[in-house]
């Protein structure tokens, strides 16, 4: 078994409008096995771009240019997503590589009981299971994330925000993925859930041993969390490396500014004025 | 100089099938001009509604809010120059200006409302109210779509100055903003309420900036006022077990590099 799970090599990804816009320059990362990479960046850097081209997720007028994609099985084969064909990138996707997207809150159909949601992926993924199997394996993944088998015949509204993003986690781990894909999960949530959650995908991660590609803004955050942080500006990656050398030792400019847009909790005021006689 | 006086305020929501909420159990503090307080807690431990209330956009059960003395009018003229005294910044600039509407009609509209200037003077003062927050005078006749998130907040900052406010309530002002541009939002605010000597109720979740940006924090939990001192206090020294809960919660990567040593 490989030890890194996903190499991308040279991937671009261009929007064909008018001019073309170059979402994602020239990207070349190794993922391993078991490793959290943070992804951070400004708005409309190329983020959520990327990781839907790892997927193979985008819509026209968004094109892959150039590079590829490889996933690295545990079973040892290597696969060219770039390469793969409709009904075998059906099968890959979401076995393989699942997704927390982005803004969760909205992700869950309103009108479906979530162990209804659930049991979809059971009924697409592996139809070889039984009705009661289904059920069985929804009701386990639901007590996985502490949301609780009897919350099976909920409705999305009738949980909390915390909540539903949990059951959005569950439902990624419904068929033990290699690697889980996780846009801006805990943005919308509150400091004190934010951490519950974070500390919960730690646990599951030491559990099951899948790599975690994790999108936000929140630089402190990943620093708290990765085991490396890409560092991405204008659809390029500029910096990538351990939070450590990150927090102390950034060299692009960039970086350093995404740095200092973070007032300290308990150190020095940097950046921020406060009181009379401050210049600005 | 204003003082704002929330005194004992309790509110409760009736919920259909489950009873009484009790949103604000015996809320008290007194907000005064050139004052920053920085209003924290959780989701749903009453934020928000103390901003509702301010505004009056939802009135007390019981308690009373005081304004110079005087409690906040029902109705009339009097409500009407209650609100010109104590303006709201929202927390969505996607959502809080008018899709239909220029930028010079969301600034003018307040002006004419609250008879700030004469009739004649109207254009200077918007002119002068978006250089205060430092847009382009250019953008006046632009529609908001065509403006980026921040330069919307800045609108919308602008919006609340309109009136000459004493008081101003920012709820969560750049939680939607991405994070490079937050500081500039904040820092602009923070000069505003120099140059103006404005009182500011700083609404938010975020407590690095709540213990930079103000001079107080107001630490809530399911409506009951938990901690309230001097911000640099309540995060270095928090007194109360919520208050240590969430200063723990917040990521602080200074703390966790400094503890790995190597400093």
């Amino acid at each position: 078994m490989s030890s890194s799970v996903l190499t991308l090599d040279d991937f671009s990804i261009v929007y064909e409008v008018d001019p073309p816009v170059e979402a994602v320059r020239n990207v070349s990362l190794t993922l391993q096995r078991g490793e959290i990479l943070g992804l951070a960046g400004e708005s409309g850097c190329g983020k959520t771009t990327l990781a839907y081209g790892i997927q193979r997720l985008l819509k026209p007028p968004a094109v892959i240019t150039s590079g590829s994609v490889t996933f690295h099985d545990e079973s040892g084969d290597d696969i060219d997503i770039t390469r793969l064909g409709a009904s075998s990138l059906r099968a890959f996707r979401w076995d393989k590589i699942s997704m927390v997207f982005q803004g969760a809150m909205n992700a869950l159909n309103p009108v479906i009981t979530i162990g209804a949601q659930l049991a979809d992926v059971f009924q697409t993924h592996r139809p070889e299971m039984s009705r009661a199997e289904r059920q069985e394996e929804s009701a386990r993944l639901l007590d996985l994330v502490r949301v609780g088998r009897d919350r099976l015949r909920s409705y999305p509204h009738e949980l909390s925000g915390g909540m539903r993003q949990r059951v959005m986690i569950a439902m990624a781990l419904a068929l033990k993925p290699q690697l889980m894909i996780m846009d801006e999960p805990t943005t919308a949530l509150d400091v004190l859930i934010q951490r519950e959650i974070l500390q919960q995908i730690s646990e599951l991660r030491a559990e099951f041993g899948f790599s975690v590609i994790f999108i936000t803004h929140d630089l402190p955050l990943l620093l708290e969390i990765s085991d490396r942080i890409a560092i991405m500006l204008a659809g390029e990656i500029v910096e990538l490396d351990t939070p450590e050398n990150i927090y102390r030792g950034a060299t692009h400019p960039y970086t350093q500014k995404l740095l200092g847009s973070f007032p300290s909790l308990t150190g020095d005021r940097g950046g921020f004025i406060r009181g009379e006689g401050l210049a600005s | 100089m204003t003082t704002l006086e929330f005194l004992n305020v309790t509110k409760k929501y009736t919920v259909r099938g489950a009873g009484e909420l009790l949103a604000l159990d015996d809320v008290s503090f007194t907000l005064t001009s050139g004052r920053t307080i920085a209003l924290v807690g959780q989701s749903g431990s009453g934020k928000s509604t103390i901003a509702k209330i301010l505004t009056q956009l939802e009135s007390a059960t019981s308690g009373s809010i005081l304004l110079d003395g005087k409690p906040i009018p029902r109705r009339g003229a009097a409500l009407r120059a209650y609100r010109q005294q104590v303006r709201m910044v929202f927390q969505d600039p996607y959502a809080s200006l008018n899709p239909y509407h220029t930028i010079r009609h969301h600034l003018e509209r307040p002006l004419r409302l609250h008879s700030v200037v004469p009739k004649a003077e109207i254009d200077a003062e918007v002119k002068r109210l978006l250089e205060r927050v430092r847009l382009d005078t250019g953008l006046v006749d632009r529609h908001p779509h065509e403006l980026s998130g921040g330069q919307r907040q800045r609108v919308a900052i602008a919006r609340a100055l309109a009136s000459r406010p004493s008081l101003l309530i920012a709820d969560e002002p750049v939680s939607m903003l991405d994070v490079s541009i937050r500081l500039g939002v904040l820092n602009l605010l923070a000069e505003l309420q120099r140059e103006s000597n404005l009182g500011v109720l700083y609404i938010t979740h975020d407590l690095a900036t709540a213990r930079h940006f103000s001079d107080e924090i107001m630490v809530l939990n399911r409506g009951v006022v938990v901690e309230y001192g001097d911000a640099d206090d309540v995060i270095l020294n928090p007194q109360h077990e919520y208050t240590r809960q969430l200063r723990d919660a917040s990521p602080n990567p200074e703390a966790l590099f400094s503890r790995k040593g190597a400093k």
